[in-house]
């Protein structure tokens, strides 16, 4: 098992298991590495998968701010409440 | 596996996201009903309005409970914005905050910086913080994508 090794900054002792806990709780999060075996995931590749999501995340955002941009006169209040509430059926 | 207090926790989120973020929209169109019309607050497109409306939207339902929203509120929220157009961007210099030492830890280092960049921030928080901001951020941004995906959809029938 890998030592209890400290950071070297004396104000915050972060350990390693620490470390290891909150990537092992991003790699459930991520859905690209989800689902593979968590001792074949090493924690740069958690990162690396993570930034690549959080990327693809924000374009998705830019796209869809763009379609509705577009579709922005058509909405009214009705359809939108609508729209909440099936969103929230639809999870 | 999610509890049952968390799954409470994320719709709830949901629904403060969703309804602030439709009222932003519904805002926005009843300001500009012409579509050729400037809009007063300067040349931001419609796309990049709705944009911001949407992270803002979904800090808000946050909270200022999480680092992150803390500072996506700090930097785009409307005293934010206000403070910008007052000041321009070259007094901006003597607003930075003095470098807080981040301790970090071997082997985490070069990936660490990447993710500190995309999560917002990010570049103050010591690894575990960052990590933990990292998890519910991602949890939001993917609420936030579904709810706009769901509007979207709605709105274009």
């Amino acid at each position: 098992m890998s030592s209890r090794r400290s950071s070297q900054s004396g104000t915050s002792r972060i350990t390693d298991d620490q470390i290891i806990e909150l990537v092992s709780k991003l790699r459930q999060l991520v859905p690209e590495i989800r689902n593979r075996r968590s001792d074949k995931v090493p924690a740069s590749k958690v990162l690396q998968e993570t930034c690549n999501y959080i990327r693809s995340l924000h374009r998705e955002v830019d796209d869809l701010s763009e379609r509705l941009s577009q579709l922005l006169a058509t909405i009214d209040a009705d359809s939108a409440e609508a729209s909440i509430i099936r969103s929230l059926i639809a999870q | 596996m999610i509890s049952k207090g968390a799954t409470r926790n994320s719709n709830s989120r949901r629904v403060k996201f969703a309804r602030r973020f439709v009222s932003a929209l519904l805002h926005m169109r009843n300001r500009n009903p012409r579509p050729g019309s400037l809009s007063i607050e300067g040349v931001r497109t419609k796309s990049q309005r709705i944009k911001i409306a949407a992270y803002l939207s979904m800090a808000h339902a946050v909270g200022s409970r999480r680092a992150w929203s803390r500072a996506v509120l700090s930097k785009l929220g409307s005293r934010a914005r206000r403070h910008m157009s007052r000041m321009g961007r070259s007094s901006l210099g003597s607003l930075k905050k003095k470098r807080v030492i981040r301790s970090y830890s071997p082997g985490e280092l070069g990936q660490a910086k990447k993710l500190r960049q995309l999560v917002p921030g990010g570049k103050t928080m010591d690894i575990c913080s960052l990590l933990e901001e990292t998890a519910h951020y991602i949890t939001c941004l993917a609420t936030q994508v579904k709810v706009m995906q769901t509007l979207a959809d709605n709105f274009s029938k």
